[in-house]
């Protein structure tokens, strides 16, 4: 069952087009990595979620009812890049405060409250000004903020940006306590090592378009192709292109593309000693999520 | 090393507009306006002090006096005035002493003359006899009374010297002895032609051609001057409690205004932050947000006022408890109209930094304009009505009502009725010029 659906979305701005017909869906309990260059179009998409922006056609529905200006959205939350709090107020009040902020009253607000505290690890600091606390914990604080008031959909805009690895850690096991209740994530992210790993499906926007959505392996099968690469290390410097390797060699390293590794390497191997090279080291990659997205994207900087 | 600072530092200010307008355009400004209100030297010069005249003699001496009066430049005469009470275009009448009084005390002019019965007997007298003149002033202009004072002995004497030489000869008989006959045919040919150079005359001399003949008369030793002069104050009942009370209105009032803009910049610092885009996604609107803003500034404002009356009251003893309904609803509403002021800068700016320089000139010169740092009442005429302009002039006149003339509430009403206009206006323009932040 799909909890968000957004049809053709269009917005431009002047001559502009951030969003010229986006379509995706988000099912339930699913965690979506929604990728793009910079300038793509994904904060404007995500803003038209969150009725932050205005579209000038198309749709969005979530749980099935169509969004419109300003209501409607109270099973929706939203975690915005910025540490969107208020310095000088403790974890306590500041979680109390959106808490509020969202409709949360009394028994039921105290009651989130704590549950945010346990689940941000920040019980122990609650009472404390967040201005001392680390980056970690405040962008902790910061996605507890958006969810306090417990929405079946969330929207989080590069949430683990500016974080160390236990602190990134410690978010995608919140994120996945939440994914078991049932709830929906829709994230943006440039890691995209966190996108392929974490995340149930992709989807890559450029241009203010969808130019590809689905899981890793279906992306991976459209776009650079399942095949490994191989890259030999040998000794000494190869003078000239070695028969049986099909990528290019650069410096120490001999290159290929192989479909099957178990039948295809040992071939390889020996070919590179039969042309007189010690081996060194041998390294097989995968098909990557960045070589997926530099694909479709281009290598050319976005500025 | 220096050289490269210097350059990064140069190049940084020629890029920042609102540094280069606070670091050359912002003193050149000052200096204009308070080169203006201080110095008195706006286009149209000084003020004319409007004064009062009530006439109970109503004698030849009391009209010329009158007449001279009028012709002074200095001032505005005013002999008539609609009863109190009566509806406006209502038909004047010519003012009494009551209606005199209660028109300095109620702050329509600073200074009124009551003309006595028996006073065109009475001028030029050197025994201190006879009845005074009485000039009925507000305390709060130091200059005006003063001002009148000297003009009357002038126009005293421009007005009827005749008279002035008659009587002046009667206390010279009366003190030395009566006059020989040839003195007295002299004065009975002289006193004609100077009846006919009077101003009070038509087609008599200027007031200005006779000036240095009382200025001669005035430098007399011992002689208080050619009309005995009684000054009254009808106004304020402890002359440095009032002092206090003004200038305790008008710091507060400017302070205000700072907090206030700061108060309302916060707006901007959460734009920054992103917590004013996540307010926005809950359930808030920007009507509520700007609501919450104004009533947080207002409580803000009114305890910030509550301050620095209290602190008046003990280090300098103000009178604030006898004056509390008052003081409650102008501090209130000066509160509101001043956070509804705060949130137009703060929405009206793009970043803090223009926030800091454009509050820091609007607070200063409106300030200055609206009598913060110099009463209103001595700037000249056209700094007086651009003062109406500034919506602080209005709220340092209610103070002023209530902790100089005792005015009762509903005597509030002009000043609160602006005042709340100005709120209004404030909070549209706010909440219109906030749309940018709403959904785009």
């Amino acid at each position: 069952m799909n909890v968000l659906t957004i049809r053709e979305a269009r917005k431009s701005y002047g001559a502009t087009q951030a969003l010229g017909g986006v379509s995706l869906e988000l099912a339930q309990g699913e965690m979506l990595a929604l990728l793009g260059p910079n300038g793509a179009g994904k904060t404007t998409l995500v803003r038209s979620i969150a009725g932050r922006v205005q579209l000038d056609g198309g749709s969005i529905e979530l749980m099935g009812r169509p969004l419109g200006g300003g209501n409607g959205r109270e099973r929706l939350g939203v975690v915005p890049q910025e540490i969107a709090l208020y310095p000088l107020l403790s974890a306590r009040e500041n979680l109390e405060c959106f808490g509020q902020l969202n409709g949360l009253r009394s028994a039921a607000l105290r009651k989130r409250v704590e549950w945010a505290l346990e689940w941000t690890a920040l019980a122990d600091r609650a009472r404390e000004p967040i201005k001392r606390f680390s980056g970690g914990m405040k962008r902790r604080l910061n996605i507890a903020c958006g969810v306090l008031h417990e929405p079946r959909v969330i929207l989080l805009d590069e949430p683990t940006v500016g974080v160390d690895p236990q602190s990134r850690e410690r978010i995608y096991e919140m994120l996945e306590r939440l994914r078991a209740t049932g709830v929906s994530l829709l994230l943006t992210t440039h890691q995209l090592d966190e996108a392929e790993a974490r995340c149930d499906r992709i989807v890559i926007i450029d241009h203010g378009r969808v130019i590809a959505a689905g899981t890793l392996e279906e992306l991976v099968a459209r776009t650079v192709g399942n095949h490994r690469r191989v890259a030999i290390r040998v000794d000494p410097l190869p003078a000239q292109p070695v028969s049986g390797f099909n990528g290019e060699s650069d410096g120490a390293l001999l290159r290929a593309q192989v479909d099957d590794v178990g039948a295809e390497l040992p071939a390889l191997l020996k070919r590179a000693e039969a042309a007189g090279f010690t081996i060194q080291d041998i390294e097989v990659r995968s098909p990557s999520l960045q070589s997926v997205f530099l694909h479709l994207t281009g290598r050319e900087l976005r500025e | 090393m220096i050289p490269t600072l210097l350059r990064i530092y140069w190049t940084s200010l020629s890029r920042d507009r609102v540094a280069q307008a606070m670091t050359f355009l912002l003193p050149i400004l000052f200096f204009s306006i308070f080169a203006t209100v201080f110095g008195g030297r706006g286009r149209d010069g000084m003020a004319r002090v409007p004064v009062a005249v009530a006439d109970e003699d109503r004698s030849a001496l009391s009209r010329k006096l009158i007449r001279a009066l009028e012709q002074e430049k200095s001032l505005t005469v005013r002999t008539t005035a609609r009863p109190v009470g009566a509806a406006r275009g209502a038909a004047e009448v010519p003012i009494d002493r009551a209606r005199a009084t209660a028109m300095v005390r109620e702050g329509d002019l600073s200074v009124a003359i009551v003309i006595p019965a028996g006073f065109d007997t009475s001028v030029a007298r050197f025994d201190g006899g006879g009845v005074a003149i009485a000039m009925l002033s507000d305390p709060s202009d130091p200059v005006a009374p003063q001002m009148v004072a000297g003009l009357l002995q002038k126009v005293a004497m421009t007005a009827a010297p005749e008279l002035m030489a008659r009587n002046g000869i009667g206390e010279f008989v009366r003190y030395s002895g009566p006059l020989t006959a040839q003195q007295r045919k002299a004065m009975d040919e002289w006193l004609p032609a100077l009846e006919s150079e009077s101003p009070g005359t038509p087609g008599g001399a200027g007031s200005d051609t006779a000036q240095g003949g009382a200025a001669r008369l005035e430098a007399g030793g011992g002689f208080s001057g050619l009309v005995k002069v009684e000054s009254v104050e009808v106004v304020g009942e402890k002359r440095d409690d009032a002092m206090v009370s003004f200038y305790a209105a008008g710091i507060a009032v400017m302070f205000l205004l700072f907090s206030a803009s700061a108060a309302g910049g916060a707006l901007l610092d959460e734009l920054d932050t992103g917590t004013l885009e996540r307010v926005l996604t809950s359930n808030v609107g920007m009507t509520g947000l700007l609501a919450g803003k104004w009533t947080y500034i207002t409580l803000l404002g009114i305890l910030q006022i509550c301050v620095m009356f209290l602190w008046g009251r003990l280090a300098f003893g103000l009178d604030l408890f006898h004056h509390l309904p008052g003081f409650a609803v102008m501090t209130v509403v000066t509160a509101a109209t001043a956070a509804g002021f705060g949130l137009v800068l703060a929405t009206l700016c793009r970043t803090r930094q223009q926030l800091g320089g454009i509050s820091t000139i609007v607070i200063l010169s409106i300030s200055a304009v609206g009598g913060s740092m110099f009463p209103r009442f001595l700037m000249s005429a056209g700094m007086q009505k651009l003062g109406l302009f500034a919506f602080n002039a209005w709220a340092l006149d209610g103070y002023i009502k209530v902790f100089w003339r005792n005015a009762r509430l509903v005597e509030l009403a002009p000043q609160v009725g602006v005042l709340l206009g100005f709120m209004a206006a404030f909070l549209i323009a706010a909440r219109l010029l906030a749309r940018r932040w709403e959904r785009t």
